[in-house]
This record gives structure tokens, sequence and C-alpha cells, in this order.
């Protein structure tokens, strides 16, 4: 098991070096100006002598390859370079951002597998019962719903109908220090929003999974030798059918991050969203790249994770498979 | 590591992540609002800037809570002293401007503020290794010394009437901000200043928080806690305002609608430059022809335009300056009359085709008109305007792009621009109309070429007395009404709804740009709430 950690580590590193000279070709070719973005609204009654001056401040005037190395080189020293738009060093956008987005996901993650699991097995014991036909097509509705949406009517029904959860940000508007008590009221919204987006998926592969393994011939023995409904369904069914679901949780990650980029929005959420989107629209080179190796080692974490899992949960699966 | 010790590792770590979870699922306890402090206000604002750094634009037309000025504007737009003691000294022919400075002022962190941190400051957005995209403001300076510890002298490169009013830039202190890197360094977030306010946190994306400053100079303001929410989204700002988490916010006239009935919230309409205008571009065969830009000009329905886009709150637009504005030149008004733009298209040569549109010597009377992509309010003017042209014969075919698709295109192709700066008529007509500045980054869109228009502009900004400025701003406009190389569409009013505990409020006449720093809360540092303390 740590052999293949540490293979799948080694074998990470080119796969990032790779996707940040993706990132840099990308926004090289994008049609984005970097200058404009920095300069703003300022930038619109901006001399022209001042634009270009500002092109060649940034650094943005240089040739693609030049750029790409000089950022790979510094980072590996552990300088993630000044950002443009932000105007502060890349780790401290990164540092005061990261943490609250990886509790909002973290959060949402848990609320989706444990509800979507759990709902799935009751649903899968009664297939084409009340509630599987309930939970099911709520869940097929919810596939179609965008994030947002989800999150608008969220704030709409909790924050203004009843006026039980607060609408949005970390802490009261008011208020200037972050208790955990805040903290805990104001994530209520968004990480159930974006957990229940991602329900369906679980619950959908969990039903599948349990239905077919009470069809199986393990479960018909259990249940022959006189085995009790509870073992029979979280002991033996449960087991086999969660198998799809563990794959399922790292091809979720993508999934999960795009979706928590439209919940923090919604929900005015200090992670680390708001600061992709704004490195993406304004070509900030050095904080795109360093967001998309952190997303993209989350993605490969996650499919390392549920493949460890796979192999804990069916002993028949190697380590090294 | 044996896979059955994995196991209990795992269910360990979800149990814990668990009770966390279970442990914020079980405390909801209300948003605790109902009861905010009489002191302290929150609002909700569309705009978040990039850095808190005067040196990098920050607060560089006032307003900046955390900072002040040499000087400030007041409600009417009249220059205040502030950081200086009074209004500047001018001398050598409108070269120089010499400014005595307050006594006793202290930045937030105790150490006096003095002549060094203003000259610090000027010469710091001077130079060409900071990253000020609106140095260009400044292009006037030629020099700036202090004299003694309590004196500032500019020198200025050619006289420059407003140069005052480009004095409420704020100055930031040299013993913090000269000690780092201008550009990334710890001041652009976590600035020290004069101001009236200090800032204790700013949790980038959600809000920006201040407490008083007690030790300010103008007296310690009443609001002692002041919050800016940072909210894009305009139906979650309007609905965190009406269940009670904000005290004020700015809306879309459409929203603030809904509030007019509302007990205990106030609406405010702040009167604006915020012009919107279809440049014409003189190297276009159509839209730089003199006949079609005047036929153009009476064919278009201002008044509808403000009913039907900005539900009643704004103003038709004749030019850069708005009717309501004491530099506004009587007269200038148009009325709109398509019967009279036929006939002036008609006498130019402009004959109807077969299709409706008019042709002249071979060239069919048409040309696309470019809008900001997203911008729903500059899609709806650029729609109504390409539907009144249509009426005259024009035909004007809409299309969004960025700025990046839209700025090579500026030459040949009209563009639904805005822009708008009431502190001084200079500001906006002069890179929006002088023929030198044609082409330049986004100044003159139009390439606008007019010799009177030239002469009164530059005449505008040079000489000194406000009877001859106000002539030079007379010309200008009557000039554009002849030749109208911009087709002025509307000013646009700014509306806010904020808690009546507050008190009456003012709004100041605000700018295309309207940052933080405008709103009912300009001066909130002023503001008396009911049941705050005296």
């Amino acid at each position: 098991m740590a052999r293949m950690t540490a293979r799948r580590a080694l074998s990470a590193v080119p796969v990032l070096i790779a996707v940040t000279f993706g990132v840099f070709a990308v926004a090289a070719a994008s049609p984005f100006d970097p200058v404009k973005a920095y300069a703003g609204t300022a930038g619109l009654t901006a001399s022209q002598e001042n634009l270009d001056q500002l092109r060649a401040n940034l650094g943005v005037d240089q040739p693609l390859l030049t750029r790409w190395w000089d950022w790979l080189t510094s980072a590996v020293r552990g300088d993630l370079g000044d950002p443009s738009v932000m105007r502060m060093p890349v780790a401290d956008v990164i540092g005061e951002r990261a943490g609250w987005s990886l509790t909002l996901a973290t959060c949402a993650f848990v609320i989706a597998i444990l509800l979507g699991t759990g709902l799935g097995v009751l649903a899968a014991r009664r297939p084409g019962g009340a509630l599987d036909r309930c939970v099911s097509s709520a869940a097929y509705t919810l596939e179609a719903a965008p994030a947002f949406w989800l999150g608008l009517l969220a704030i709409w029904f909790f924050a203004l109908q009843l006026d039980v959860l607060p609408a949005g940000g970390l802490t009261d508007a008011g208020s200037d220090t972050v208790t955990f008590g805040q903290v805990a009221t104001h994530l209520v919204l968004p990480a159930s929003v974006l957990g229940v987006s991602q329900l369906p998926w679980f619950f959908l592969y969990v039903r599948q999974g349990v239905t077919d393994a009470l069809d199986e011939d393990p479960v018909r023995g259990a249940r022959a030798r006189g085995l009790r409904e509870r073992t029979v369904l979280l002991g033996h069914a449960l087991r086999s059918g969660m198998l799809p679901m563990l794959t399922l949780i790292g091809s979720r990650v993508p999934e999960l991050i795009t979706g928590a980029l439209l919940v923090e929005t919604v929900f005015s959420w200090p992670g680390i969203a708001a600061a992709t989107v704004e490195a993406a629209t304004s070509v900030d080179f050095s904080l795109l790249a360093a967001l998309t190796v952190l997303a993209t080692a989350a993605v490969l974490l996650g499919n390392l994770l549920s493949d460890l899992l796979y192999g804990l949960a069916d002993p028949r699966v190697g380590f090294d498979g | 590591m044996r896979a059955r010790s994995v196991r209990g590792g795992v269910a360990v770590t979800l149990a814990t992540v668990l009770s966390i979870t279970a442990a914020a699922c079980s405390n909801p306890g209300g948003p605790g609002k109902g009861a905010a402090p009489a002191d302290s206000a929150v609002v909700g604002i569309a705009y978040e800037p990039d850095s808190l750094s005067p040196l990098l634009g920050y607060g560089k037309d006032g307003n900046s809570k955390i900072f002040d000025g040499l000087l400030a504007l007041d409600e009417d737009l009249k220059l205040r002293p502030a950081l200086a003691r009074a209004l500047p000294v001018v001398g050598d022919g409108g070269l120089t401007y010499t400014y005595e400075l307050r006594r006793g002022v202290k930045f937030s962190d105790g150490k006096p503020f003095g002549a060094r941190d203003v000259v610090f400051t000027y010469r710091t957005i001077l130079d060409a290794k900071t990253n000020n995209p609106s140095r260009t403001e400044l292009d006037a300076v030629k020099d700036v010394r202090a004299v003694g510890d309590h004196g500032v002298v500019f020198t200025l490169k050619y006289p420059y009437a407003p140069f005052a009013r480009r004095t409420v830039l704020p100055i930031a202190p040299e013993h913090v901000a000269g000690r780092q890197d201008v550009n990334s360094g710890t001041f652009t977030t976590r600035p020290i200043g004069t101001g009236p306010y200090l800032l204790t946190k700013w949790s980038k994306g959600e809000k920006l928080s201040f407490r008083a400053n007690p030790g300010y100079w103008g007296g310690e303001p009443k609001v002692k806690r002041f919050t800016m929410a940072i909210i894009k989204d305009d139906d979650v700002r309007a609905t965190r305002l009406r269940s009670g988490d904000l005290d004020g916010a700015i809306l879309p006239p459409n929203l603030a609608e809904g509030f007019e009935d509302e007990n205990g919230l106030t609406t405010y309409t702040a009167k604006t430059y915020d012009y919107r205008t279809v440049t014409l571009p003189t190297h276009n065969k159509v839209a730089g022809d003199r006949a079609v830009r005047r036929a153009l000009d009476i064919a278009v329905d201002r008044q509808a335009m403000v009913d039907a886009i900005l539900n009643g709150a704004g103003k038709p637009a004749y030019g850069p300056v708005p009717t309501g504005s004491e530099w506004f030149a009587k007269g200038t008004e148009r009325v709109h009359d398509l019967d009279a733009a036929r006939k002036i298209l008609d006498e130019a040569g402009w004959k109807p085709g077969k299709d409706g549109v008019r042709t002249k010597d071979g060239v069919r009377a048409a040309f696309p008109l470019w809008y900001l992509t997203g911008d729903k309010l500059r899609q709806e003017h650029a729609l109504a305007y390409a539907s009144d042209a249509r009426k005259a014969g024009i035909n004007i075919t809409t299309e969004a792009g960025t700025w990046e698709v839209i700025q090579p295109r500026m030459k040949q192709d009209a563009v639904l621009a805005g822009g708008g700066s009431p502190a001084d008529p200079d500001f906006d007509q002069y890179t929006l109309l002088m023929s030198t500045l044609a082409g330049d980054g986004f100044n003159n869109m139009a390439w606008y070429d007019n010799k009177a228009v030239d002469e009164a502009v530059e005449a505008g900004r040079r000489s000194g007395g406000p009877a001859a400025r106000k002539k030079a701003y007379d010309t200008v406009q009557r000039e554009l009404a002849k030749d109208p190389g911009y087709t002025f569409l509307t000013h646009i009013d700014h509306v806010y709804v904020v808690g009546s505990r507050f008190g009456d409020l003012t709004t100041q006449v605000e700018p295309h740009d309207h940052g933080l720093a405008s709103g009912p809360w300009w001066n909130i540092e002023k503001w008396t709430p009911r049941g705050a303390d005296k």
C-alpha cells in the first residue's frame, strides 16, 4: 500500500509539470489581456504609454517558454511568484483561502457520501417502493439542477422565509472575529447545497450496486443460511454494492471543485473559487498555474484514495493492481 | 501497513470528520441579528478593490476611509482642506501649488504625518516602476518637494487649472510603505493611514471591516464599526438586505423599487456624471459623416431609454456634462425629431434604398456597434439605439465582445462606451475629445477630430478663472452639438437603499467608476445613528 502511494506520488510529478505548461500555453493563447485585467477600469482612461510600462513591469511581454521556465524554477525553490491582479504573493493568496475551501468541500463531500449511501441502501431494499420512487426522482431532478440555482433557492427559503440560517459570508457581516459557532452556522447552507448537488451520483450508484448485489449468489446463500436481514444488507450486499461507489469518489473530485466554485460565489464564501475565476479571466499566469497544480493534486489524491479504499473493501484487489 | 489497521484509521478519521460536521449542523442558533449594535453599519457593495494602497491607485478620487488626501470634496463637490491646512496657494502663472500641512496629525500606528509622506506618495506614484494604472492623471506634475516639515510645493509642466482637484489622492506613510515592495508588499492589504477608519480585516471576496479611528484629527466617527460586504450578485445583495443582514446596499433601480414601501429603509438616488454614449468613428465612411451624426443625434429617443431601460432612474444626456450641472451649456438640449433626422439625411444625399437602408455614392448607411459582453445595461442601450437608427434608415448591427476584441476595431466600428467624472470637466473631456489622443489606449475612442473642440478643451485646462473655464466648456458642448462624433444617450442614477435609523443621508454627484467610496456612506464618518451614544 505504501509502495503504491509512493509510486503514484512519483508519477504525479511529470503530470503536474505537464499540466502547468498546459496552463501557460492555454493562457497565452487566450484572448484576455493581463494588462487590461490588472488596470481594470483605470485602464480605460490610462495612456498607452502607461499601459506599455505596466506590460513591461508585469513581465507579460516575455515569450511563453521563458515565463513558464522562470515560474517553474522559482516554484521549485518555494517562491510561487507575485500575481498581478491580487497584488500580493501567490503563496499568501492561496494560504488565506485554501483552508476555507477545504472545510467547505470536505463537509459537502461527507454529507454527499453519507446521505447518498444511507438513502441508496434504504432505496435498494425495496426497489420500486415509495421511498425509492421519491428519492430516485428527486435525485434525477437534482442531477439536472445547477448548484448556484440550488444556492439561491436555499438562501430564499432558509434565510428569507424561515430566517433560521445566515444568507452568506463566513461570519455575520457585522462581526469581525471568526469564532467556531459563527463559522459553523454560516457553513450549514453552502455545505448542504454543495453536498446535495453531489448526492445524486452517490445515491444512484449505491442503489444500483446494492440492488444488484442483493440478487447475487453470496447474498442468496447468506439468506439461505438464515442470517438476519440487517447482516445480509450491511455485511454482504452493501459491501460489494459499495465498490462502484468507491471509484466514484475519485471521479467526483473535479465535479466537487467546479461545484464549489459556484457555491462559494453565491454564498460570498472567502475560498479559493473567486481567486480562481479572477486568475483565469485576468490571465494571471503564476496564480493560475499554482491553483491548477492544486486542483490537479486534489484529483490525483482523490483517485489514489478511491483505489486505496477499493483495495481495503475488496481484498481480491491488490494494492499494486 | 496492514489492511486492518488502515481500516481502523479510516474509521477514526471518518468519525472525527463526522462529529465536527454534526456539531456544525446541530448548532444553528440563528444568525444573531435583530439586535445589531446602534453604532455599527454594514453595507453591501458590488465592487472589491484590487489593493488598498494609494500608491497603486486606491482611493485616488477621495473618500478612501482609511486615508486622507491633502484636500477633500464636500457634498457639493467643493474643495475643502483635509491634510492641508487650507486650499493651496497658486503661483507662477498657475505652475506652482503650495500647500501648508495640518499639524499634529498622526498615522494610525502613532507616527506623525509630515511633508515627507506627501512627497513620498506622489514621487512613488510617478515612478515608472510602480504599477499604478492611473499615473496619467498626474501627468502635469513635474516635481514635488517638501519645504520644511509642514510645507509641500508642486511644480507643474504646464498650467493645469483643475490640478488642486487631483490632490484629493490619499497620502501613504513613508515609514511603512517606503520599506517594502510597492507592488506586492503587505501595505497593499494591510494599510496604515490618517483617515477616520482603521482596517480591521479584509476577508477577500467576503468583506472589508473597519473600526473608528479614536485619534482621528477630524473627531472620532460615531459609527464605530463599519463593514463593507462584497456581494457581486444583485439579487443576493437585495436578499441579504431584506433579511436584515445588511443595513444598506447599492441596487439596480428595478430591485430598489421593491424596497420603496419597506419600513425602516430609505431609498437614495444619487445624481451622476455616469453617461452612456455611442462612439461614431471619424474613420468610418458612414459614422464619420457629419449629416449621419446629426441625424442620429436627433433620431434617438433618449427619454424612452431612460423610462424603459433605467426605470426612470436617469436623465437624457446631450454631452458629457449632465443637464443638472453648473457646467452644462444651456440650449444644447436636443429634441427627439425623427422627421428632421430624415430631412437632414435626404438633403445630404443619403437616399433610401429598396430595403429601407439609405445609400450615398454606393456606400450603404450601415455599421456595427459593439458593446461589452455581459453588460446588460450597455446591451439594452445598444439595441434601443440600433432600433431608433433603423427608423431613420441607418442599419446598425449590434455585436458583443470583450475589450480585447473591441479595442482593435475602435477606429472603424462604433462602441457603446461609458464614462464621466464630476470632479472637473477636464478629467473626462480631455481624454474623450482631444484629437491628439485618438487611438491612445481607450482615450478618444471615436478618433474625434475637431479643431474648435481641441482648442476649447485645451483652453479649459490651462486658463485659471472660473468664468473663462465655463466659457471654454460651453464652447465644447456647442461644437459637439454641431458635430456630434459621439451620440450621448443617458446619464444613469445610482440607487442605494439604507436603513432609516442613520437619519437623513446625502449623496455626492457620482462618477462613472464609483468603487466603494460613493453612495450615501461617502461621509459615514459624519453619520449620527439613532441610539448611538451622543
